[in-house]
């Protein structure tokens, strides 16, 4: 009988309209990995807030090691000696990695920050975890590998023995992951609680001793890895199976929709981004690019689309030179845009819906007549329609975008793009993020338009969603094609390796 | 690590590449100015004196002031534009405390009052969210209503509606050793050698214990803000005040903390300019001195070394203004050379654009000091603008300001 | 329906209350009673001289809130209307004393002249902006006393004449009569007339909000200051909106001084009122930015600025009180409208949320 790290009782968190978390149990064996496991919108990451002192619970109880607490900021579950690593790292690109380390909790004298003391002690705790870094390098220039290092640093130096960490492994590729576990049992070989959340069934089978799954704000089941498989898991996540982007029929024509010759474009610094990239896009393909963020995928993007200029090279589009075209241009020419931040780049947040239903279209009918003049009615019917025939789940369409769940909200730009009469759809990390309904709802309406003649362009890091809907698969690294791969026969280790370098192919 | 990380850190140990680059634009400007006051060709004796720099050591005060308060205010998150107000509230604040007690109340009073209107701005933009440049905007209408505090206190004292009674004026010395030993270098009159004695020696002559005061919070903030764990805090809440948050740092907190510093430094660079500077309070004699401390902030790159450059040169150019009316001529001739000089750069670069921009207004300016023995009246009176904007064409560009600088933060929105 | 009026109302109502209740606070510790001193305004006020006085006030203040708030409606803070339009006025000025065309013809050209200086003085700062990354609030302020001090002292030195031998008044020429704006009708024997620049103003404001609210550059507009980033992935340019919004706003302030100058004074001189930049900061800030709240918070702000005159004429109390006032209400407005506009949000998104659920289930 093992003494219980964390327990969790009839946890219950409400935001306006919706209910996080609804009784919610948890049970954490002391020194265990414990995972956390629900699609996105679950409710998983609402009671790991609550955990650390980040939100307050409506009701319910939480105990650490037997003891009831209340906990009213993360100040006391540091106290508490629990840590977080979030999902976005929390950490500041002007700070270093030192700085970072220690803030909120700096060793000083009278107010005055003991540097060395403080070098000190971090070096010691990194090397004791084989954790490596640089105590004074800048945050802005670490990688994605050494950054998740550096937020495992700062919950050890503040003594956290329970860590929770959120999605760890979503901006990680294979080999990165497995750097990670091995982090995660010496740790665990340390004696730690580790509480890590992730929706990959086949990681949460490796790692976890226990695995707790949450739906709709609820616990469903509690189970041990040994007893289940994937598919039981998939079941209990989202009460069926989970969507699969695969695609069966080809449908690509040999109408050439997009051409792009050695495209190259520059950085603020002077120094090429994205490097002699050449592809191909027909009518009714899906062509994908994997990568790991920031080697060039959404630089080529912006390029095509004309947000950024073009070095050296040339976009043909629909037979016509589109290298030097404004995003105006490429928009009315029939270029859709599904951008990877949707809220910076795919809505207006305080405006209406059918005003976002216009972004991108402005100058088009049915929005505006003879090519500048408003038609308020018109563009509201036409946003109905978009949210009719998309599953946009919203009161009317003058509500503002704001006020939709992330899924609406993907579900609108994606229904406003496949509405209008474009030729080619350049699409960016199209499902990130978003529940599995809408997540299900987008790759059908990608599967949909394709096979109506689309030519899509897909960016994503979701290697599943890479293999399952591509036609063909492109790997970009340092800004250039490294590999081009066969979606129907790749595994996602040997994608994972391209996308590292770790693996190159042939001449490319 | 790249070279911009490396300009970035403003850690003591890590400054050995800004100070080169720092001691390279002084040396060059030490050198214009040496070559203008002997080659120009109005008599304008007075560009490096020591007298000169005294005063322009002086002037530079407020703008320093409030650069250094823009440094707290914005390190921490907050856009502060109401530094100008605080700033009038200062000078106000600072002639009343004078007269009622004596010049060192006046000028607590004055930060006093600052710190006020500071914690007015926190309010409406940390507690309420309010944009940051409408609340200082709004800080900015707010403190003109000290007229009605003129007017209900001065007349009684001598004063009137807008200006106050004159001023007891604080005691002015020099350090001893360091002043003469400066001064006598400088009257030997070497080229260069006695230029930079001169310009040196305006830091150890004729000053107050209130100037050696506030010049000394130029390190002083250095200090705070990057070896205490204060200003490790302070700074977080600009940079990533989520991080922040969930480290249980009270990002709230150091926000105020930084907007009440940021008035009360305003508020005392008011208050210098009043009691010390000028020995009276006069409506409107800020004369926009807030807005040109955001612009030496911008320029030092929200590091206090850099704004305290800044500030020295807006002082000397203020200094000119009012000393010696023929050196804003003489200046003419400097800045056509510097232009030579940056043409000559350009045309081996072979950077055509830059060549004829920098070519046009370099002939523009030689034909101007060539062809006329003076400038028209209204010139000095801008120059400080026209600075300003200068300063602001050049400089914008490598601006590196906090990461969350200007973003109205609401916990638990995230 | 009542909710969006409730919503709207609420913000400027709770500002004007706030601003009465500091100021009667101020003045009751400096031993002035609040009452007297208001209703004395309140009296004064409400006389016809007083209002039509009042209305001939509110027109440069509309004039310029409108011009503030086309930078506002697109995140920019062209502080700088206040040199942009005494610029432009005292060039209008002489073009209009200088040439002598058939009234059309001289009405157009002044006035376009002023827009063409203001547009240019703003666009001045737009260019530093989209080039540079110059701030347009400080370049916008030091561009102010460039104007004022600078350019306009210098050329009022210039281009002035002695008075014809009563006055040694500094003045321009007096502007062509075929230039001028006449009076709608008078009141009190003619002692004050309603200018007939409103007609003016007015179409200005019609053009402001259609352009603003039924154009697609004024969707792009509102898209760039909403979010300047995804208005560009939405094929807006934005450099040219930000250009395009600084010099559209400097042509509105051009035209500013125009109802003083040319119904008037009709001529530039000394008297020339200034500061009127600064009150539109306070009208857009009070108004919200629309065509209604701009027009309401005009005559409310010419009110006040009239209507004080009494506070000193009879002793009641220094005028400068009005601007602590002003400086109140525009902090109280800020305030109620960034707590009122989160309030709403918070609304928005629980109706929206119970919707969903409705249909869900």
């Amino acid at each position: 009988m093992s003494t219980l790290a964390v327990e969790l009782e009839g946890i219950t968190k409400r935001f306006p309209g919706v209910i996080a978390n609804d009784k919610v149990d948890l049970r954490v064996a002391d020194g265990e990995i414990h995972a956390i496991c629900g699609e996105n919108g679950a409710g998983k990451s609402t009671l790991m807030k609550i955990l650390y002192g980040m939100q307050p619970a409506d009701e319910g109880v939480m105990k650490v090691r037997g003891e009831e607490i209340v906990l009213s900021s993360p100040t006391q579950a540091i106290q508490l000696g629990i840590g977080m690593v979030h999902q976005h790292f929390m950490l500041a690109d002007n700070l270093t990695v030192l700085e970072n380390v220690i803030l909120g909790a700096e060793p000083t004298t009278n107010g005055v920050i003991d540097f060395k003391k403080a070098h000190e002690d971090i070096s010691k705790l990194a090397s004791d975890y084989g954790l490596s870094v640089e105590l004074d390098d800048l945050v802005e220039t670490l990688e994605v590998g050494e950054r998740q290092r550096v937020e495992i640093i700062k919950v050890l130096y503040r003594g956290a023995k329970i860590l929770i960490l959120d999605e760890p492994t979503a901006v990680l590729v294979p080999h990165e992951v497995e750097a990670l576990f091995q982090n995660m049992r010496e740790l665990k070989a340390q004696g730690h609680t580790i509480m890590f959340i992730d929706h990959k069934l086949a990681e949460v089978l490796e790692i976890s001793d226990t695995i707790t799954v949450i739906r709709r704000g609820k616990t469903v089941a509690t189970v041990k890895p040994e007893d289940v498989t994937a598919k039981d898991l998939a079941e209990l996540m989202v009460g069926s199976e989970l969507p699969d982007p695969g695609t069966q029929l080809s449908t690509v024509t040999d109408t050439v929709v997009l051409d792009l010759a050695g495209i190259t474009t520059v950085g603020p610094d002077g120094r090429d981004v994205v490097k002699n990239v050449s592809l191909t896009i027909h009518a009714g393909e899906i062509v994908g690019i994997a990568g790991v963020e920031g080697n060039g995928q959404g630089e080529l993007v912006e390029a095509v689309l004309g947000i950024s200029p073009i070095e050296r090279g040339k976009v043909t589009f629909g037979g016509r030179d589109a290298t030097d075209w404004t995003v105006r241009r490429s928009r009315e020419a029939g270029m859709g845009y599904i951008p990877e931040d949707r809220q910076r780049r795919g809505l207006l947040l305080s405006a209406p819906l059918w005003e976002n239903d216009m972004l991108g279209h402005q100058t088009q009918t049915p929005f505006v007549k003879r090519g500048f003049w408003i038609d308020p009615e018109a563009s509201r019917l036409h946003a109905e329609e978009v949210i009719e025939k998309f599953d946009v789940r919203t009161p009317s369409a003058v509500v503002s975008a704001h006020a939709l769940s992330g899924g609406n909200q993907q579900k609108l730009i994606v229904g406003s793009q496949m509405t209008a009469d474009i030729s080619l759809l350049l699409a960016a990390h199209p499902t990130a993020g978003i529940d599995v309904g809408a997540q299900a709802a987008v790759w059908e309406d990608l599967r949909a338009a394709r096979a109506d003649g689309l030519a899509v362009m897909l960016i994503s890091a979701d290697l599943d969603e890479l293999i399952g809907l591509s036609d063909r698969l492109l790997v970009m690294f340092h800004g250039e094609i490294v590999a081009e791969l066969d979606p129907a026969k790749v595994t996602p280790r040997e994608l994972g390796s391209y996308m590292t370098g770790a693996a190159t192919q042939g001449d490319h | 690590m790249t070279s911009t990380a490396i300009e970035a850190q403003g850690r003591f140990n890590l400054k050995k590449s800004r100070s080169v680059r720092f001691m390279l634009f002084g040396v060059a400007g030490v050198m214009l100015l040496a070559v203008t006051q002997t080659f120009a060709k109005t008599p304008t004796s007075d560009i490096t004196s020591s007298g000169t720099w005294s005063i322009a050591v002086a002037w530079s005060i407020p703008i320093l002031m409030a650069g250094l308060g823009g440094i707290f205010s914005e390190r921490a998150g907050v856009v502060n534009i109401g530094l100008e107000g605080m700033m009038i509230v200062g000078t106000w604040a600072g002639a009343v405390g004078t007269i009622l007690v004596d010049p060192w109340f006046g000028l607590v009073l004055a930060a006093a009052a600052g710190s006020i209107g500071g914690l007015i701005m926190a309010v409406a933009t940390v507690s309420f969210q309010v944009d940051h440049i409408i609340a200082g905007v709004a800080i900015n209408v707010l403190a003109v209503g000290t007229r009605y505090g003129s007017d209900l206190f001065f007349p009684k004292y001598g004063g009137s509606i807008t200006q106050s009674p004159t001023l007891t004026a604080p005691a002015t010395f020099d350090i001893p050793l360091l002043g003469p030993m400066f001064r006598a270098i400088e009257d030997k009159a070497w080229f260069l050698v006695s230029d930079v004695a001169g310009i040196l020696g305006g830091f150890f002559i004729h000053t107050t214990w209130f100037t050696l005061a506030l010049i000394a919070l130029v390190p002083f903030s250095t200090w705070v803000l990057w070896r205490t764990a204060f200003g490790l805090r302070l700074r977080s809440a600009g940079e990533h005040p989520i991080a922040a948050d969930s480290l249980g740092v009270s990002v709230y907190k150091y926000k105020y903390y930084g907007v009440v510093i940021s008035g009360a430094l305003a508020g005392v660079g008011g208050g210098f300019l009043s009691v010390v500077l000028t020995g009276i309070y006069k409506e409107g004699q800020t004369v926009g001195k807030g807005f040109i401390g955001i612009a030496t902030m911008l320029f030092g790159n929200y590091h206090p070394v850099g704004t305290a450059g800044g500030a020295l040169l807006f002082g000397f150019a203020e200094t000119l203004r009012l000393r010696d009316p023929a050196a804003p001529h003489g200046l003419i001739l400097g800045i056509a050379i510097v232009l030579g000089l940056a043409l000559l750069y350009y045309l081996i670069k072979r950077n055509w654009k830059r060549v004829t921009v920098v070519g046009l207004v370099f002939a523009l300016m030689a034909w101007t000091y060539a062809t006329t023995t003076s400038v028209i009246p209204e010139i000095p009176k801008i120059t400080p603008h026209i600075a300003v904007l200068v300063v602001l064409l050049f400089f914008s560009a490598r601006l590196r300001p906090p990461a969350a600088d200007g973003i109205p933060y609401r916990r638990g929105d995230h | 329906m009542l909710t969006r009026i409730k919503y709207t109302l609420a913000a400027p109502g709770i500002a004007l209350l706030a601003a009465v209740l500091f100021s009667s606070v101020i003045l009751l510790a400096t031993g002035v009673s609040p009452i007297e001193a208001f209703l004395n305004m309140a009296e004064y006020g409400s006389r016809g001289v007083t209002l039509v006085a009042v209305v001939n006030r509110s027109i440069p203040f509309f004039l310029s809130g409108i011009a503030v708030a086309i930078g506002f409606k697109m995140n920019l803070f062209n502080i700088g209307v206040e040199g942009q339009y005494i610029f432009a006025a005292i060039v209008a000025a002489k073009v209009g004393s200088s040439v002598d065309l058939p009234a059309p013809l001289q009405i157009t050209l002044i006035l376009a002249t002023a827009m063409t200086v203001g547009a240019l003085w703003s666009g001045l700062a737009g260019v530093m902006k989209t080039s540079r990354g110059v701030h347009e609030v400080i370049s916008t302020i030091m561009l102010n006393a460039i104007a004022v001090a600078g350019a306009t002292a210098f050329l009022l030195r210039r281009w002035s004449v002695q008075g014809d031998g009563q006055s040694l008044e500094t003045k321009l020429p007096e502007i062509a009569e075929s230039g001028w704006f006449p009076v709608l009708f008078t009141v009190d024997n003619g002692r004050v007339g309603l200018s007939s620049f409103i007609f003016v103003a007015i179409a200005v404001g019609v053009v402001f909000h259609l352009f603003i609210g039924r154009t697609r550059w004024g969707y792009d507009l509102r898209a760039t200051g909403i979010s300047a980033t995804s208005a560009e992935s939405s094929g807006v340019n934005p450099k040219r909106t930000v250009i395009l919004a600084m010099v559209l706003s400097g042509a509105v302030a051009g035209l500013i001084g125009m109802t003083e100058l040319l119904t008037f004074e009709h001529n530039y001189n000394l008297r020339f009122i200034q500061g009127m930049g600064f009150t539109g900061i306070a009208v857009a800030l009070l108004g919200r930015n629309n065509l209604v709240g701009i027009a309401v918070s005009a005559f409310v702000f010419a009110w006040l600025d009239v209507a004080s005159g009494v506070l000193e004429v009879r002793g009641d109390a220094p005028r400068a009180v009005v601007g602590l006032m002003t400086g109140v209400v525009i902090l109280a407005a800020v305030i109620s409208y960034a707590v009122i506009e989160r309030k709403r949000a918070d609304e928005e998104l629980r109706t929206a949320s119970d919707a969903i659920k409705e249909v869900a289930t």
